[in-house]
């Protein structure tokens, strides 16, 4: 028999994991290119918005809509990193703000007037309601499958990037734009690639997101504060960074509303600025 | 900015830049027409003057010194919390009401400087963020001292100075707000073209240059910092005095990323900048908002867009960059 604690830690550490997926996308783009990218989770919140439409309007299986949320937030990135993203790598912070605020506030505009501003959810497939008994433990099966997710993106992303060519060339890049240029990788093109990459990871983390927390226009600011949050804890470009900030945050924000509830979103931003403070490139960043 | 020849002295230079235009003149006579031309947009007029006010302050900071916050909003609150308050509990007088929200936010804002001249770039960004939904949540929460998210209750604003009772038109609250734009913007003015402001244009173009001339960043940082909040909460205190409220949204990340929008799209770094945006901002939200309200944003998006890549230094950028290319021609 376990203590109810670890029932708070285990909710703490599922809602860390698709902290995790909705997140690291916006690492690995800031540690590359520097860009601040304050539209990430209007990426997100595409993702989320393409399954729920492709469950209720085609009636597609949850798990099948999960891939195509990942390429629709993908491919709607190419477009936007094409269109605007690609003419600001070298202007101002302040302008990278400007131009992903506005991009931000028209993509909740734009959802609320396809979607309206009600909550949307979903139904997702059986085996993944209802909860799994474990040691005296009642664990939620959603939950319990969101963290497997996490984990096999993690394996993948890291071994994607310690074990293949491309990995090779993203960290070349985050270590040293200059110098890898230098060696004849086309940086702009890796960076290309790697944005659509955490973008179609924010839109799975999006959809992921329906059953836990909800989907609604706000999506795109409400979640945005937490991503940033964990990308400024963990470092940028660093994915282990991610993971153990998000753990950490995750843990944190769950155990703080439980334990804490009158303390309200106050722990997080002050553990955020206390690790700041104290490391201002992150707990893992390098710069 | 206007261009001197190179034999000017410094002195030349920053006489120059504080010579008044006539085009200045012009507009803050036109500040007077919704007196007699629009008495029914006084409210919204008002409004405006706030939102000028607290642009102008941002400006220091982030159009001079180059400083990206985007927790400005939380001196606008401490300083219209602060006013709120001190008209409830200790007199209603509402100039001496803007001394005290003034030192609040000043003592709020010089806290906070020691922690914002440490960072640049994206931890600067991170930080100001923040430290503005830190004091957000703590206004929240203290709903005994704030009313949460009830907002504050038993506000209690007498005459201004005794004699202009605050009216249902709001000849009162635009005058009174006017005049206190007005009187912060000459000395604004004065701040920026001394040496001083050249010292922050010096941090914004280049930091670590700057104390191989001799000049210390950090104090000047922390010195602008502190100016800013201390404008922003003056700015806060107009708007908790003259609606007679003190709200949640006054605080809230919303109002900061709104007046980094406003000064931008008029041209941050110049000083009529944040004055033109806030016009241009709150009468389009005006009207706009009349006729879908949750689509407002769309549009304020889609200009934030446009701002970016077509009129990097706002609209006031472009207007002198058309008026320079007419007078080369």
């Amino acid at each position: 028999m376990l203590p109810p604690v670890f029932g708070v830690l285990f909710d703490g550490i599922a809602y860390g994991m698709l902290l995790f997926v909705l997140s690291v996308g916006l690492s690995v783009t800031l540690g590359l290119m520097n860009f601040v990218n304050l539209a990430h989770c209007a990426f997100a919140m595409l993702g989320g918005y393409v399954t729920v439409t492709l469950i209720d309007q085609l009636h597609w299986p949850f798990l099948a809509t999960l891939p195509a949320a990942f390429l629709a937030a993908a491919a709607a990135s190419v477009v936007l990193e094409r269109v605007f993203y690609r003419r600001l790598y070298r202007a101002s912070d302040l302008d990278q703000v400007l131009l992903t605020i506005g991009l931000a506030f028209v993509s909740v505009a734009v959802a609320a007037y396809f979607f309206g501003t009600l909550q949307q959810g979903i139904e997702t497939p059986p085996m993944l309601r209802g909860s799994t008994a474990f040691f005296g433990l009642s664990l939620g099966n959603y939950r319990i499958f969101l963290i497997g997710v996490a984990l096999l993106v993690t394996v993948l992303l890291v071994g994607g990037l310690e074990y293949t060519r491309f990995g090779a060339q993203v960290r070349a890049a985050v270590d040293n734009q200059r110098m890898a240029s230098g060696l004849g990788i086309n940086v702009d093109r890796t960076f290309a690639y790697t944005f659509a990459l955490g973008s179609g990871l924010a839109g799975l983390g999006g959809a992921l997101a329906i059953d836990i927390v909800g989907l609604d226009p706000n999506f795109s600011f409400a979640y945005l504060v937490y991503v940033l949050i964990i990308v400024s804890v963990g470092g940028l470009g660093s994915i282990t960074g991610s993971f153990f900030a998000a753990l950490l945050i995750g843990v944190s924000d769950i155990a703080g509303k439980y334990y804490f509830p009158e303390l309200g979103a106050f722990l997080i931003y002050l553990v955020m600025l206390i690790i700041l403070m104290w490391r201002p490139a992150g707990l893992f960043g390098k710069r | 900015m206007t261009s001197v020849d190179s034999t000017a002295t410094p002195q030349d230079y920053l006489r120059s830049l504080s010579r008044w235009h006539p085009i200045e003149i012009v507009f803050w006579l036109a500040t007077l027409v919704p007196f007699f031309l629009f008495p029914d947009y006084l409210s919204l007029a008002s409004q405006i003057a706030i939102a000028a006010l607290f642009a102008l302050s941002l400006d220091i900071i982030l159009g001079y010194g180059g400083i990206v916050s985007l927790g400005h909003a939380a001196f606008f609150g401490i300083g219209a919390y602060a006013a709120a308050i001190f008209s409830k509990f200790v007199m209603g007088e509402p100039v001496i009401g803007l001394f005290a929200a003034a030192l609040v936010a000043g003592i709020a804002g010089f806290a906070s400087s020691f922690i914002i001249a440490r960072f640049r770039h994206f931890t600067l960004i991170m930080i100001t963020l923040g430290l503005g939904l830190l004091m957000q949540e703590i206004a929240n929460r203290a709903h005994w001292l704030t009313g949460g998210s009830d907002g504050f209750q038993g506000i209690d604003i007498r005459p201004v100075l005794g004699i202009f009772r605050f009216d249902l038109y709001g000849y009162t609250a635009y005058g009174y707000a006017l005049a206190t734009l007005f009187v912060l913007f000459l000395a604004t003015r004065r701040l920026v073209n001394s040496p001083f402001g050249l010292a922050l244009r010096g941090i914004r173009e280049r930091l670590v240059r700057m104390p191989a001339i001799g000049a210390a960043p950090r104090a000047h940082i922390q010195k602008a910092y502190t100016i800013a909040a201390v404008m922003a909460g003056i700015a806060g205190a107009l708007l908790a005095q003259t609606t007679q409220t003190a709200a949640l949204e006054s605080i809230s990340f919303q109002r900061s990323a709104d007046v980094v929008v406003m000064l931008v799209l008029g041209g941050a770094g110049r000083l009529y900048g944040g004055l033109i945006g806030a016009v241009i901002f709150m009468i389009a939200r005006d009207q706009f908002s009349g006729i879908a309200p949750q689509f407002w944003y769309f549009w304020i998006g889609l200009l934030l867009i446009t701002v970016v890549m077509l009129l990097p230094n706002g609209i006031l950028g472009g207007l002198s960059d058309i008026y320079a290319r007419w007078r080369r021609k």
